[in-house]
């Protein structure tokens, strides 16, 4: 392509053609190894990824070997006689997430209905920016907070309050029972919907927000209200989006660490009602790993990291094949 | 018309509980900002900045949690920028369309959102374990892995939003690729790029989980990466877990830190970004 210019006619003195020749010749050197440089660090992407397995599974090795598919399916942990299941965090973990996306998904598809439709514009610049300082927050600033004030606040005042409401409800009174401990599988819940509202919220503003006018427009000029152009046109085009937000979100809310240990009670077992204290995958490990004494225990939190690892994998997974299926259908 | 009425009452069903759910996010904002301001300033001196973190029952301040935090972040950054920015050249460059690119993405989706304790324990496996001992090292790397995908990330969404024609232009003009690259495309998306890498910054600043078992924690005054480093996260975690009040007081004064640190960079980050948009 470059040679093109050499063959022009002109005559041109030997020794700047050769000189021409090396740069060029350096800069074709230059090109196939930055291209190699970048297909090497894109691999690396993969070989970390590669690598985090394998050490999980390396360091899980002996637990498993040991417990086999009864890890997963034991509720007793037991340092001292050595007996390690797997039950009682992962029902904490899908319990505490499950609780966190039923208050995040909607309240984060509301927030983001108001700032793309109904929020006067000199307001949702701020209000955006003041979400988005809130996904920006430390994980471990959710955990203190939670811990002295929000726990205490929901003891003294919401747990007593719901326990005399659902007291003489059958399955709600389960739920709802016990002491007001102020930490437990409730606060956990609570304390990562909050954490997780943010990165939905932002998601789903922005998917809705590339919309395109027209589509909008189309609508309203045929009468329909603003509830109704954003349930029937919004909703639809962007629920691609708006599924991986939501993914996100739980992916986030799973793995989620230090809000979670701060306020979960850190007690290996299961219990109905929502205001026991509990312990999740990622609680366990952070808790007990430094103090792990043995290679069994220490392998069983290994083992533990390798289900959570396995779990947001699978939702993260799931998430981009039902994408890719919703935009085979939509077309796109 | 009862149809009409239904159809108008069901919209201010709706924007009422749109307008109620945005009261009640911003609310939360401002409860949790409200208590740390509170909580952290009053226990905001110079001795903070000055002193070690104190056994319990005496005076102190978080010096070497602070210098351990900074470093750990500086190296991290060191080694997670250069190769997220080089694998999001390559996917939003060289293989736009190949399969590799494919798998990357995906991968690097999966590790932007993988639960950061994992990566602790990755890292305890592949570092601590060998070397018998945990290090400072060991933290700082936690924390590079963290790095790398977010910024794979913003370099290939930004590198993507650099228009076709001006590689062409270069192309046209016989600029070899590598150099349309580094001269061209990095320029026109430096802005969301140095955007990418403070968010990593500020991302990273506030993790913990991934310290508690590769950088440990150190009471006293040590820069050998070699040896336990102690970082401002993990003395919060350990100070606010403790039944010790001054300890407690200290978590909040770091939670303040850290929260004011990483604020101030998502700022200057959206700043920046916006610059780059506007230019």
């Amino acid at each position: 392509m470059v040679d093109v210019a050499l063959d022009n006619g002109t005559a041109m003195p030997a020794v700047e053609q050769a000189d021409r020749a090396r740069v060029l010749q350096r800069l074709r050197l230059g090109d196939i190894a930055f291209r190699h440089l970048t297909r090497g660090a894109a691999i690396t992407v993969l070989l970390i990824l590669g690598g985090i397995i394998l050490s999980l599974l390396h360091g899980a090795w002996p637990a498993l070997s040991k417990f086999g598919f009864g890890f997963l399916t034991t509720e007793v942990w037991n340092p001292v006689t050595e007996k390690f299941g797997a039950v009682a965090p992962i029902y904490g973990t899908l319990v505490t997430s499950l609780i966190a996306m039923l208050i995040a998904v909607p309240v984060g598809l509301f927030i983001a209905m108001f700032l793309t439709e109904l929020c006067p514009m000199w307001l949702r610049r701020p209000i955006g920016i003041a979400i988005e300082l809130l996904a920006g927050i430390p994980s471990i600033i959710y955990g203190i907070w939670g811990l002295f004030v929000f726990a205490p606040f929901l003891q003294q005042y919401v747990q007593p309050f719901l326990i005399g409401l659902f007291g003489d409800i059958p399955v709600l009174s389960d739920l709802f029972a016990g002491p007001p401990y102020g930490i437990g599988m409730l606060t956990a819940g609570l304390i990562l919907a909050i954490m997780v509202l943010p990165f939905i919220t932002s998601i789903s503003r922005d998917v809705f927000d590339a919309v395109p006018p027209v589509l909008k427009e189309a609508a309203y000029g045929l009468g329909c209200t603003t509830w109704e152009v954003w349930r029937y046109i919004v909703l639809p085009f962007t629920r691609v989006g708006v599924i991986g937000g939501v993914m996100l979100g739980l992916g986030r809310a799973l793995g989620e660490t230090m809000a979670v240990t701060f306020v979960i009670g850190n007690a290996h077992r299961i219990s109905p009602s929502l205001f026991a204290p509990g312990t999740t995958i990622s609680a366990t490990i952070a808790n007990e790993f430094t103090e792990a004494i043995g290679d069994l225990y220490t392998s069983s939190l290994i083992g533990l990291g390798l289900i959570l690892f396995v779990i947001t994998f699978i939702v993260l997974a799931a998430a981009r094949l039902m994408l890719m299926r919703l935009n085979a259908r939509v077309g796109r | 018309m009862a149809l009409y009425d239904t159809r108008r009452r069901r919209n201010k069903i709706a924007m009422g509980l749109s307008l109620a759910a945005t009261l009640f996010g911003l609310a939360w904002l401002v409860l949790i900002l409200g208590v740390l301001l509170w909580e952290g300033f009053s226990g905001l001196s110079l001795a903070v900045f000055t002193q070690m973190t104190p056994p319990p029952g005496s005076a102190g301040g978080l010096l070497n949690p602070i210098m351990g935090s900074l470093i750990m972040t500086a190296i991290a950054v060191a080694i997670g920028t250069p190769l997220g920015i080089l694998a999001g050249t390559y996917m939003a460059e060289y293989g736009r369309y190949d399969k590799l690119t494919e798998v990357v993405r995906f991968i690097n989706d999966i590790l932007l959102s993988a639960p950061s304790i994992v990566i602790g324990l990755f890292i305890y496996e592949v570092m601590v374990a060998q070397m018998g001992h945990f290090s400072g090292w060991a933290g700082a790397v936690a924390l590079a892995v963290i790095v790398v995908p977010v910024v794979v990330r913003t370099t290939e969404d930004m590198l993507i939003l650099v228009p076709d024609t001006l590689r062409e232009a270069a192309a046209s003009i016989g600029l070899p690729r590598s150099l349309m690259i580094r001269k061209i495309a990095y320029r026109g998306a430096r802005a969301g790029m140095v955007t990418g890498v403070l968010l990593a910054v500020a991302r990273v600043s506030g993790e913990t989980a991934p310290l508690l078992f590769t950088a440990l924690n150190n009471q006293f005054w040590s820069l050998n990466l070699n040896a336990p480093v102690a970082s401002l996260p993990v003395v919060i975690y350990q100070f606010a877990l403790s039944p010790y009040s001054d300890w407690q007081k200290l978590a909040w004064t770091g939670a303040l830190i850290i929260t004011l640190a990483v604020l101030a960079l998502s700022i200057i980050a959206r700043t920046l970004a916006a610059q780059g948009k506007s230019s």
